[in-house]
């Protein structure tokens, strides 16, 4: 059994589904309806994320391997099991998206009025989906949870977003499903030369060199959407801004991150040729994505349009940092999508605390909100910091790290994604100037109220959070330091054989 | 052959008695009906799945074997396919109950044709000679061209029954063409002396691959694979919609498995003169069934390009031409008929005022006016699209994990991308029921549609927790063809 003493992993997994099954059950008028599915899915996504607080006190960060380990027959006699556990790499991700789905749940405590109970259901789905991505040890598993995604936030952008939402959610929808039944392929045809889906067996498997070249532009044509990456990001900004507010959240804080873990978990260890053979046409992408969308976020009107283009630039970095393949990269890029997953969904919030008031996201009608909001203004400026790199913020460590793993592999490449940092800086002060600053004009404005205890509640956690990974990094990179050095040994080995083989081929 | 003698002991007839029961239940119900005043229609549908139930539970307990002189083969792939048709049959049979009532159709004689043709369906499945083959497709399909135009008021379904018949005929004669060529050019009728006389590809005449090309034809027709799926459309939405339920699941079922069959058992050595054959029906049917549902605005019209779509991906496995292909085949045709069916159930529902409807566009804000329904057609659409955990995702998975271990890698790519066309139409449904403003809700649904609905519903979100019996039933079956 595992270090928790009973199948942790599962249940943390599968107990929103459990608040499903007592949601539908409820009975009454819409409003009894409507109360109970919100309460019921808070203390769900409470419970569930008071038990993944295990995985942190019990996880073992000397141990670069899977902890947690649960396993059941599944398919035996195909290679397909069930099996779960986590490792350095995942296992905060995890604990991100406990944390993130109550606050999408509180977020959404007064803003989502129509049809409770189906919103509040397609939140734990999608909780169970995101939980399940970072737990799976089985391939098939995991593409399951990967793809499952796509059901409950169809339904969320969809059915509660803003004006456009049906464009945007077919549009993500379909996106996302093109690159991902290519990963479907590549899986099968690692499953017929493997003969496992087993992902600590495909791990130590060694895919033939030229095999491996298919096999990453397959894995990279659904990752890279998922990411996003520039040219593929089209469909982040139309979804988010579309979506309601807390659908932005989980979609930045977590779904932006499955991409960037199936390039750490799959492209990355199981194809060592192929990572390095393409990491340089990814960080052209990733440079690209980063000076591009920084600019193209300057320009923006829209609030959330312009958190979103910022996404697609941080997105970059994260890129950059896991094709560098070595421990700084790689720490910085899981440090950049921990900090990234609870700023840019603070930032989200942030832009919904005004929406859900004055109901416009145009940068314009807003000004001057510090007079009557100041500790929004201050909630805000601590995400804005936090956005644009500020030591002492979670933003700047991860940040650092990727540029001095960038460094390693070229001056340039450090210059280029450094100037990330500069670009968000202008776009986001920018933002914040035009917003929390400057004369308060407008008449809705004068009475504008500043946050309530809920949203105080919805914030505390983020702004600890935020400014405890600037302090004590040390606190989170102990989780995966372990694994993240065991991957780049991994690496390294694979590409020394590699020389080997070919040297020897020389030498005959 | 030859002997004027008939060994009556050899004959194994034992072997055919689910085929005997449902022939002798099927004649006696027709009897009850003549004789019995009043209206029969209700007791002669509960006779009629009972009937279905009693053949089902003699086909899982009966035993193996070979009898008719060669022509009746009861093995692990016939007994599958049979036990597939038969739940088809009885869930399409329970389907009309309600509408049948609703539409004045309440003739018993409805509920026995559906038995006559589950009859030739069980044949179909059996048959390893080339006679018995067209006997089992024409009693199936003399069967339902009856049923097609039943509602026989109504334009749409006498048109649909005209046109089924029609190129239904063309279809037969096709097949009874690329029949005697093949007899004509091998000397046999009988599967078994075909395989051995056809295990050379370079020693085989010409004529005899046309003669298969002309089969394949013939068949096709009855899947309603592209180029033989003109009438699908048609038919599909001018039939009684309990038909339309029954037309896209058994029958399917039935022609594919003895197409399956048919390639892989006497014709087998000839893979590499038909594997191409099937792969082009394949494509153009994945192709032609995405792109023609886009437009669509009726939903029985969208659910017969479905159908055609469907098709193509069975084909993908049979392309394979493995062991695994028709695994694969076969998993997606249990997994495809609960999706359709449950569909089918709930398109059955879709009635207001007492009239029945059938727009996608009358299902606008579904999920406001009958949530459970609203589920039920997200589950079944976001399935056939292949989104997992669904089952139609596991039917995708198995096929093109075939056609990847056989390095039909055109194949694959091409049908994944297809498959990406699909869920367009797919999410477009759910986009009508969610995302737009409710209409006026459907009438109460009637009990014996929401447990064909709910049987559907519960096979197609839960397969992927119990997939190994399934899998290990089709397992066993496709052995039996590479025996």
């Amino acid at each position: 059994m595992n270090a928790a003493g009973f199948p942790l992993l599962s249940l943390i997994t599968f107990l929103p589904m459990v608040g499903v099954l007592v949601m539908m059950m409820i009975r009454g008028d819409d409003a009894v309806i409507a109360a109970n599915a919100r309460w019921t899915a808070l203390w769900t996504s409470l419970i569930t994320f008071a038990l993944s607080l295990v995985l942190w006190s019990h996880f073992n960060p000397a141990d670069p391997g899977f902890q947690f380990v649960e396993q059941a027959d599944w398919l035996p006699a195909w290679g397909i099991t069930y099996k779960m556990g986590v490792d350095g790499i995942s296992v905060l991700f995890v604990l991100l998206s406990t944390l993130l789905t109550p606050i999408c749940i509180l977020a959404s405590w007064e803003s989502i009025q129509s049809r409770v109970r189906e919103y509040m259901i397609a939140f734990l789905v999608l909780e169970t989906m995101l939980i399940g991505v970072f737990s799976s040890l089985d391939f098939v598993m995991f593409y399951m949870f990967f793809e499952g995604v796509l059901i409950p936030m169809y339904l969320i952008i969809g059915g509660w977003g803003g004006p456009r939402r049906v464009y945007a959610a077919v549009k993500f929808f379909l996106f996302t499903l093109c690159g991902s039944v290519l990963m479907l392929l590549a899986m099968l045809a690692m499953w017929h030369t493997a003969g496992t889906t087993d992902i600590p067996a495909l791990l130590a498997y060694h895919f033939p060199a030229a095999m491996q070249t298919w096999l990453f532009l397959a894995l990279f044509a659904s990752f890279a959407v998922k990411v996003p990456m520039w040219p593929v990001h089209t469909w982040l900004p139309d979804a988010h801004v579309e979506a309601p507010t807390a659908g932005s959240v989980i979609l930045a804080g977590v779904l932006l991150k499955l991409g960037a873990y199936g390039f750490l978990r799959f492209s990355v260890p199981m194809l060592p040729l192929a990572s390095a053979y393409f990491a340089p046409f990814i960080f052209t992408l990733s440079v690209v994505a980063i000076i591009y969308t920084s600019l193209v976020a300057l320009a923006q009107t829209d609030m959330k349009k312009l958190v979103a283009y910022s996404s697609v630039a941080h997105m970059g970095v994260v890129t950059i940092g896991i094709f560098t393949i070595n421990a700084q990269g790689l720490s910085g890029a899981l440090m950049q999508m921990l900090s990234h997953g609870i700023v840019s969904a603070a930032l989200f919030l942030c832009v919904g605390v005004v929406y859900e008031r004055i109901h416009s996201r145009e940068i314009a009608r807003y000004g001057g909100l510090a007079e009557r909001m100041p500790a929004y203004a201050f909630v805000f400026m601590v995400f804005t910091m936090a956005g644009l790199g500020l030591p002492g913020t979670s933003g700047f460590v991860g940040e650092i790290l990727v540029i001095v793993g960038a460094m390693k592999i070229s001056f340039w490449l450090s210059l280029l994604g450094g100037t990330g940092m500069i670009l968000s800086a202008i776009y986001l002060l920018y933002l914040y100037r035009r917003v929390v600053f400057g004369a308060l004009t407008k008449d809705d404005l004068k009475s504008i109220l500043d946050l309530n205890a809920r949203e105080i509640a919805i914030f505390a956690p983020l702004v600890i959070l935020t400014i405890w990974m600037g302090i004590f990094p040390a606190h989170f990179t102990s989780f995966w330091d372990a694994s993240v050095g065991a991957m780049v040994s991994h690496h390294q080995t694979a590409m020394l054989l590699d020389h080997a083989v070919k040297l020897a081929g020389v030498m005959k | 052959m030859g002997a004027a003698v008939i060994d009556w002991t050899s004959m194994h007839w034992t072997l055919a008695l689910p085929e005997i029961v449902l022939a002798a239940c099927g004649m006696a119900i027709l009897l009850a009906g003549v004789i019995v005043r009043g209206n029969f229609f209700r007791m002669a549908t509960m006779l009629v799945v009972g009937a279905l139930v009693v053949a089902g539970i003699m086909v899982v307990t009966g035993g193996q074997g070979v009898g008719f002189a060669g022509m009746f083969t009861v093995d692990a792939y016939s007994g599958f396919a049979k036990l597939l048709a038969l739940i088809c049959v009885g869930l399409a049979v329970i389907t009309s109950l309600d509408y049948n009532e609703h539409e004045g159709l309440q003739r018993f004689e409805f509920p026995v044709l559906m038995l006559f043709s589950a009859l030739g369906m069980l044949l179909m499945a059996s048959a390893t000679n080339l006679m018995l083959l067209y006997m089992g497709l024409e009693l199936m399909a003399l069967s339902t061209y009856i049923l097609a135009a039943f509602a026989r008021d109504d334009l749409r379904s006498s048109e649909a029954g005209l046109k089924y018949f029609v190129l239904g005929a063309l279809a037969s004669g096709l097949l009874l063409y690329g029949l005697s060529l093949v007899y004509g050019f091998s000397g046999s009728m009988d599967y078994n002396q075909l395989a051995k006389a056809l295990t050379d590809p370079a020693h085989v005449s010409p004529g005899l691959i046309v003669g298969v090309v002309f089969l394949v034809a013939g068949l096709s027709f009855k899947i309603s694979a592209v180029p033989f799926h003109m009438w699908t459309p048609d038919v599909y939405e001018g039939a009684p919609t309990p038909i339309t339920t029954f037309l896209g699941s058994a029958p399917k079922v039935a022609a594919l498995v003895l197409l399956m069959r048919l390639l892989a058992t006497p014709f087998g050595h000839l893979l590499i003169e038909w594997q191409q054959l099937i792969i082009l029906i394949s494509i153009a049917s994945m192709l032609l069934g995405t792109l023609g549902a886009i437009g669509q605005r009726n939903f029985k019209r969208m659910m017969a390009y479905s159908t055609i779509g469907h098709v193509g991906y069975m084909l993908i496995g049979l392309a394979a031409g493995t062991q695994d292909g028709i695994r694969g085949a076969l998993i997606y045709l249990v997994i495809y008929v609960f999706m359709y069916i449950g569909t089918f159930a709930l398109i059955t529902a879709m009635r207001r005022r007492g009239r029945a409807v059938e727009s996608i566009a009358d299902l606008g804000g579904l999920g406001r006016t009958d949530p459970l329904m609203a589920m039920g057609f997200a589950i079944f659409m976001f399935s056939m699209a292949g989104i997992p955990p669904l089952s139609g995702f596991w039917g995708k998975y198995f096929v093109f994990a075939a056609a990847v271990n056989a390095n039909l890698w055109t194949l694959a790519i091409l049908g994944v991308l297809i498959s990406v066309m699909g869920a367009f139409y797919y999410i477009r449904v759910i986009k009508v029921i969610y995302f737009e403003e409710a209409r006026p809700a459907f009438d109460p649904r009637p009990a014996s549609l929401s447990f064909v609905a709910a049987i559907g519903g519960l096979v197609t979100t839960f397969f992927f927790v119990f997939p190994a019996p399934i899998v290990a039933a089709a397992e066993a079956a496709a052995k039996v063809l590479f025996r």
